[in-house]
């Protein structure tokens, strides 16, 4: 089997900007969840979200990137530089692909949404100025594919090109179908990561509405995965790019990779559209066939990213999964969300995670859960609190679920 | 009324479009200030507004150049 190696990473974070400082970020454990001015205009039933570092899309993507980009293409371009510059798949660190055969060079891009803020500007307009008002930027600007193509304009990138929806997994669903890309022969290099930016007035309306976000009044203690007293995730939003591409590849060009990408597996719960089962349901399966995908004994596994939302639900579910997939040894796997620093960033929370699960391996240290204080008595996991710990790592695990009962887990190894 | 026009179309085009207002002159073509077929449509939305006048897509066919809309413009408006 191809073994498929990362070398190159990118991000935007509500941790931070670039992997340096995003890192910094959830190993200080400090909550990166603020009062949000643009919610708090719109008189949302929840104003609090985790934003990336503030940039000026014009300045730094070009004149008209903002008239003609949605926020979440700029997120995932931003991020998309950094790991080409890294990989050195360009010189300079800019952000045309010139040191690989670009051809061969593919995207792989997961979304919850796309262009949301694009949806809830123009809609009024439709409706306030009539139909002849449509702006023709509408479409280009809100495909959700948009971020990927886009990445391809910009890096010159002409290998196979793909979006893929799994929701709150598509970040981790796209390293997946990335790294068989690579496996199935069909590109030598390939971007994949998620993206997203889904902090808007409407989105935040509805999850609120579905009762999935917290109601904490304080903003810095209201992402809480695993403590007694979450109430519901902190909406964010992020971009995390992944250079993945071939051993062989990687060698060849003399590069020294970060990490294998050694598993990956996949599953649906066929159950409910947003509720996971009581028992794990399909997280079990994803999480298995990620093991057993990489070829390790379940006992390899040291360290487990989890999706960890901070929802009553879910990180009970979550707790009840790894248990059902690890038995004893689940007593044994070191556990973080780090979700409790950078809320629920949707689509890009399994690229962004996979990252943080990369910097632990690489560094044997896995980052505190931010507030996590009293940990619910039903969560029968060895969870990090406070501050980082270290551990000696064989293998990671990160595991995403996303509404409609979509999962996804990857398993990363030292290169 | 072209001078007035020009204005018109000066100050869309560096507010709206960000196109740096030294570039803008009647000859400059849309591509060369950075505009696309897209954009074009939008701007033609925006001059609506600010005109009263609307340029339909299959006007815009033979339009190149900051002055070839004026023209239209102009021409609808008389």
């Amino acid at each position: 089997m191809t073994e498929v190696v990362v070398t190159g990473l990118g991000i935007l974070s509500p941790s931070g900007r670039g992997v340096e400082e995003a890192w910094a970020g959830v190993l200080s454990g400090r909550s990166a969840a603020a009062q949000d001015a643009q919610l708090q205009e719109k008189g949302t039933p929840v104003t609090i979200s985790c934003r990336v570092p503030d940039f000026d899309a014009d300045a730094e993507l070009g004149r008209g990137a903002k008239r003609r980009l949605d926020r979440f293409t700029h997120l995932a371009l931003i991020a998309a530089k950094e790991a080409i510059a890294q990989a050195g798949l360009s010189e300079d660190g800019d952000e045309r692909i010139t040191e690989v055969d670009a051809d061969r060079t593919g995207v792989l891009l997961g979304s919850g949404i796309g262009g949301a803020e694009t949806w809830e500007e123009e809609y009024p307009r439709y409706l306030d100025k009539g139909p002849g008002r449509v702006s023709p930027m509408f479409v280009p600007k809100m495909l959700s594919n948009t971020a990927a193509g886009t990445i391809a304009i910009r890096s010159g990138a002409r290998g196979p090109n793909m979006t893929v929806n799994t929701a709150c997994a598509a970040g981790a669903s796209a390293l997946h179908l990335g790294r068989d890309l690579l496996r199935a022969g069909a590109a030598d290099v390939v971007l994949a990561g998620g993206v997203e930016a889904g902090v808007t007035g409407l989105s935040v309306s509805a999850f609120a509405q579905m009762g999935a976000l917290t109601k904490n009044p304080d903003a810095a203690a209201a992402s809480r995965p695993f403590d007694v007293g979450r109430d519901g995730f902190v909406i964010g939003e992020a971009a995390g790019v992944l250079v993945l591409e071939t051993a062989e590849h990687a060698a060849a060009r003399g590069v020294t990779p970060l990490a294998v990408l050694a598993g990956a597996g996949a599953s649906a719960d066929a159950h409910h559209a947003t509720a996971p089962p009581e028992d794990g349901g399909g997280a079990i399966l994803a999480m298995r066939r990620a093991v057993e995908d990489a070829g390790l004994p379940l006992t390899a596994i040291g360290h487990h990213n989890a999706h960890g939302t901070s929802t009553p639900l879910n990180d009970a579910a979550e707790a009840r999964a790894l248990r059902a997939v690890f038995g004893d040894h689940t007593d044994r796997i070191v556990v973080s969300s780090t979700k409790g620093v950078t809320g629920h960033t949707l689509g890009a929370a399994g690229a962004i995670e996979a990252i943080f699960a990369i910097q632990s391996l690489r560094e044997g240290l896995v980052p505190p859960t931010a507030n996590l204080v009293e940990q619910d008595p039903e969560i029968d996991l060895d969870v990090v609190a406070g501050a980082p710990r270290e551990v000696a790592l064989e293998a990671v695990l990160s595991a995403s679920m996303g509404f409609g009962g979509q999962n996804a887990a990857l398993v990363f190894t030292p290169a | 009324m072209s001078q007035e026009l020009l204005a018109t179309f000066t100050e869309v085009l560096t507010e709206e479009f960000g196109v740096p207002a030294d570039d803008i002159s009647p000859e400059a073509t849309f591509e060369a200030l950075g505009l696309d077929s897209l954009d074009v449509v939008e701007l033609t939305l925006v001059l609506e507004e600010k005109t009263g006048v609307k340029l339909e897509d299959e006007e815009l066919e033979d339009v190149r150049t900051v002055q070839n809309a004026i023209d239209k413009v102009a021409e609808k408006q008389a």
